[in-house]
């Protein structure tokens, strides 16, 4: 048998009303509240702010928990020698190809290749400059990779 | 001083969403006062659901519950018959020159920026996200004076962050964009009621009649579809990050909640005093219902992304209560459809 998926949430059958908007406090809480819109006594829409919720701030952080994986994961590539610095410092940037692109310049294919350790080393000290800035790092932390 | 006199009558506007609070932000700085949040959304026609095909984002499926970046503040200025100018630019230099003026002429303006580096937001916000939108209105000891619309009060930029933000990269990329009310006619109570019925009128069309099965209510069903097939298909791990990403889009910063549905049911609410019509206030409890459902599948979707909740069952559970939404939204447009507002 399978039951409606409501059942599981009977508080939710009644509309959110002032009193039952979550003030769970979140990665905002020392920047903003913010507006919602929210029933109140009289059946009418009003705005009230709120401190967060924490179905949202579990989604953020199970994004955050993401991305530092793939920077983990691109760390050790680089210290592998698989991959370029570029590559980390482009999962460090939450970039992807496009964005890195942009910030560059640069053609997609091109981005791929210079994530290669052996076109990475001989890379133009122009080209190197266009990444360090994408990257918002020097020329060097970029050439010398620290991990 | 003229620029204090003009600084003292701009208000800084809190809203849920950053391009409705631009949007009303401006035009009651332009004199038109009784324009609120709900009513620059509805008449933007700023509620929708689609899921592009094709594209990921953040690693992640990319979904809209609103309209497309620009168009509620575009559509709402032409209902009322507000000219707009709006100016990209491909040179960093001309855009800071262009703003400039336009502040030393008193004139407070919109700009669409990056939030990446958008230093007032905190880290754990800033991801490449190229259509958030502010008000620059001052100047003041060398820093801009800007009044976010997703923040509680004002707060400055310098010249390069703002520069920076300006001209952030990738999908969206804003070039320096800016935009501001330029002429404002005389506005009758007429008007507004036109501008309501055909932010209306243009919704039903965006959610029921736009082709393909991606888009509108029938995207719902699209996604629905996906979620069915992504345990298997991406594993796991991927497919909850794949329904953190739909929770985020849904209830990030700037929804109001329910992704845009609570908002949408304030609009109809205020729309139905405007056109003295007690059926517009009757279907907007069925956005407000849309709201609460979508609210209760993100709760849903939060027990399979914090991993308390992992079979297929699960998934084929969230995918059920999406088809419940459809069904709910496509009966409230439908609704909406045959009131033959005409006005």
């Amino acid at each position: 048998m399978r039951c409606h998926p409501f059942h599981c949430f009977p508080i939710l059958f009644t509309t959110m009303k002032k009193e039952d908007l979550p003030q769970d406090p979140g990665a905002l809480d020392k920047f903003t509240r913010e507006v919602c819109y929210v029933k109140n006594d009289d059946g009418k829409y009003e705005t009230v702010l709120s401190r967060g919720w924490e179905v949202k701030k579990d989604a953020l952080d199970s994004a955050w928990v993401d991305v530092n994986e793939r920077i983990e994961d691109a760390r050790q590539a680089v210290i592998r020698g698989e991959k370029s610095p570029i590559y980390y410092f482009m999962e460090l940037r939450l970039m992807d190809i496009t964005v890195l692109s942009g910030y560059t310049g640069f053609f997609g294919f091109f981005i791929k290749r210079h994530m290669k350790p052996s076109v990475f080393k001989v890379l133009s000290e122009n080209k190197l400059a266009k990444y360090a800035q994408a990257f918002d790092i020097s020329v060097n932390e970029l050439k010398i990779f620290k991990g | 001083m003229i620029q204090d006199s003009q600084i003292d009558a701009f208000h800084h506007v809190q809203t849920a969403h950053c391009e409705n609070g631009v949007t009303t932000a401006l035009l009651r700085y332009h004199g038109l006062e009784f324009m609120t949040e709900p009513l620059a959304f509805g008449m933007g026609s700023g509620l929708f659901y689609i899921q592009i095909p094709f594209l990921t984002v953040n690693n992640g499926p990319a979904i809209s519950f609103r309209t497309m970046p620009g168009a509620i503040f575009n559509r709402t200025c032409k209902s009322l018959g507000v000219e707009v100018k709006r100016k990209k630019f491909s040179n960093q230099l001309a855009a800071q020159d262009f703003l400039e003026k336009k502040i030393n002429e008193g004139v407070p303006v919109g700009c669409q920026v990056g939030v990446f580096h958008l230093t007032y937001f905190p880290k754990e916000y800033r991801f490449h996200f190229n259509a958030h939108n502010l008000i620059v209105y001052g100047v003041e000891d060398g820093k801009y004076m800007v009044s976010d619309p997703v923040m509680e009060d004002v707060t400055t930029l310098s010249r390069e962050d703002l520069t920076r933000v300006r001209f952030a990269q990738g999908p969206l990329a804003p070039k320096g964009h800016i935009y501001y009310p330029e002429k404002v006619g005389v506005i009758s109570d007429d008007l507004i009621r036109k501008g309501i019925v055909k932010g209306i009128n243009r919704n039903v069309r965006d959610m029921l009649r736009i082709p393909g099965n991606f888009a509108g209510v029938d995207g719902i069903r699209h996604t629905a579809n996906h979620i069915r097939k992504w345990r298997d298909k991406l594993g796991l791990k991927k497919a909850s990050l794949y329904l953190g990403q739909i929770v985020r889009m849904q209830e990030e910063i700037g929804t109001g909640g329910g992704g845009f549905r609570f908002l949408y049911g304030a609009f109809l609410e205020e729309a139905a005093a405007y056109l003295q019509d007690e059926r517009v206030a009757v279907i907007s409890e069925d956005f407000t219902k849309a709201g609460d459902m979508w609210r209760a599948s993100a709760i849903k979707m939060a027990g399979i992304y914090k991993g308390r909740l992992t079979e297929q069952k699960d998934f084929e559970d969230v995918a059920d209560m999406l088809v419940d939404i459809r069904g709910v939204e496509k009966d409230a447009f439908q609704k909406l459809a045959k009131l033959n507002l005409c006005k």
